[in-house]
């Protein structure tokens, strides 16, 4: 039996009409993901990689580079315009792309678990912290009041959100807090799928390293596999084992995150490490 | 040499079938974009690593002993040479060509490496960084810690620090450290990238004992040290290396 849990072919996305000549005009080389003939954006081009299980695997890149784009497609927060991903559920294997819409949701719900930067993506801020994540529990067919309070307070207590927050509306709560919030909800299905967009970037260091923490426990205890999406160097050391480094909408390299940052072998992620350092 | 050639290479026969690691012709070379430059790090570098054997790497600043060592590792990706990693199962591994999940795997269970710095989580107690090979392979929290602590102790690590952690440590006390999360999951093939380096006499003949203890289990070393003098007790083997030719040429350039 095989460990992939995710494998993504040829991943594409083409924002506007597109024309025979967007590929060859965009990308790193040509310094730009914007096609000069018919000024569509190549958000992201040719993308591909296997995700084992319980791995966490980086994407690096700067603002433009694909690397959310590549995240939200997988998600279903975005249509690709080519590709194809296979998600290895068990027994089963679905083609996400080929999934009708409810099939979708369902893999959202149930499957899947995303964390965004930003905190109004992720919650809904009409409605308390507990009701958040109990709004996930019922989408995954749960039903018992008891029984779905009870979880919501477990999990809030696991990312280290006191209980008495519970009833309270995400708005009031810390930038932090509400990233735990969004874990709490993104873990109560126990997905054996996690993608997390830049979940510390515009956070204090001290609260950064404290969500970074919570991430690695939760990899260490649950095994859950993690796409993790960010521009921080610092973010791909602590976590990831392997890591893609994306630049206008291609992979430009990808090998073990050590080397990467040790031995890197294109000139865009040589400077980027340099400059990090 | 330790052991007079003739006997030396009778010896290498007679290992040969059980090498655990077996280098050949292994180079490597930087390519900086920026400066439009090759930097060549290593070159016809050739060994042999043994179970229960250590082979000691020597020569001048610049001869490229750790980029061996990471080159074995894959934090430098071999630019040739072949890398044959003889693992539990009897398969051989070329490490130069093998996937990156069949690299992270043998990392976690059967190639250890402690480098001359302390790299972990800032926040983990000492006792946590410790164990952390042993959590990654599945052992139990609470015995995982009992492990870290007894090695902690036999590296001479003062109690008081076993749950703070590390940044504060001094140089020392970081290597015992670092040394202790290298030696703790047992590996079949452990790297050694000066391990001594800042221990005071005292605590280098623990180390000393703990490397040779470990030796007698069945463990191959591949290693680098400070001081002749620890080659010379430790290593069964000794590979000698050179600068690469080119590595000369540039360093005569940038000075």
């Amino acid at each position: 039996m095989s460990n992939k849990i995710l494998e993504v072919r040829g991943l594409s996305r083409i924002h506007g009409g597109g024309c025979p000549l967007c590929i060859q005009s965009t990308g790193p080389d040509c310094d730009t993901n914007i096609c000069r003939h018919c000024g569509s954006v190549v958000a992201a081009h040719d993308v591909s990689f296997d995700l084992y299980r319980g791995e966490i695997l980086g994407i690096i890149g700067e603002s433009g580079s694909g690397k959310s784009s590549t995240v939200k497609m997988l998600y279903f927060d975005d249509v690709p315009s080519s590709g194809e991903a296979t998600f290895f559920d068990a027994e089963e294997q679905h083609k996400l792309f080929s999934l009708n819409a409810a099939q979708q949701r369902s893999m959202r719900n149930k499957r899947f678990g995303m964390v965004y930067q930003n905190p109004h993506l992720g919650l809904n801020f009409q409605i308390s912290a507990g009701g958040n994540i109990a709004e996930r529990l019922l989408m995954s067919d749960m039903k018992h009041y008891g029984e779905i309070r009870r979880r919501a307070g477990d999990l809030l207590a696991r990312t280290e959100v006191s209980r008495e927050r519970m009833d309270k509306n995400p708005k009031t709560f810390s930038g932090g807090m509400q990233q735990r919030v969004q874990i709490a909800k993104a873990l109560a299905t126990q997905p054996p799928l996690l993608f997390l967009d830049e979940v510390t970037t515009g956070l204090d260091l001290s609260v950064q390293a404290a969500i970074l923490d919570l991430i690695l426990e939760i990899q260490h205890e649950l095994g859950t596999a993690m796409i993790v999406v960010t521009h921080d160097l610092g973010v791909i050391r602590l976590l990831a084992g392997r890591t893609l480094v994306m630049k206008h909408g291609r992979v430009i390299e990808s090998g073990l995150t050590d080397q990467i940052l040790e031995d890197p072998q294109h000139a865009y992620t040589q400077r980027l490490v340099a400059s990090a350092l | 040499m330790p052991i007079p050639k003739g006997l030396w290479l009778l010896h290498c026969e007679k290992n040969m079938s059980q090498a655990i690691l077996t280098i050949e012709n292994y180079a490597k070379t930087f390519h900086l974009h920026e400066r439009n430059k090759q930097i060549p790090s290593a070159s016809h570098v050739n060994l042999t690593v043994h179970p229960g054997r250590l082979t000691a790497l020597v020569g001048p600043t610049g001869a490229g002993k750790s980029s061996v060592l990471k080159g074995v590792y894959r934090t430098y990706l071999p630019s040739s040479g072949r890398i044959a990693f003889r693992t539990k199962s009897g398969n051989i591994v070329d490490l130069a060509q093998a996937s990156e999940h069949q690299v992270l795997d043998l990392r976690k269970q059967e190639i250890g490496f402690v480098t001359q710095f302390l790299h972990c989580l800032p926040r983990k107690s000492a006792i946590d960084v410790v164990a952390e090979p042993l959590f990654a392979r599945g052992v139990d929290t609470s015995e995982a810690r009992a492990r870290a602590e007894k090695l902690l102790a036999q590296l001479a690590v003062p109690s008081h620090l076993w749950n703070v952690p590390p940044s504060t440590f001094s140089g020392g006390e970081k290597q015992r450290v670092n040394l202790a999360r290298g030696l703790i999951a047992q590996p079949r093939l452990l790297l050694l990238d000066e391990p001594t380096a800042s221990l005071d006499p005292v605590t280098t003949e623990r180390v000393v004992a703990h490397i040779q203890a470990l030796k007698e289990t069945g463990i191959g070393m591949l290693a680098i040290f400070h001081h002749p003098d620890l080659v010379k007790r430790l290593a069964d083997d000794v590979v000698e290396l050179s600068p690469p030719k080119a590595a000369i040429e540039t360093l005569k350039e940038l000075a």
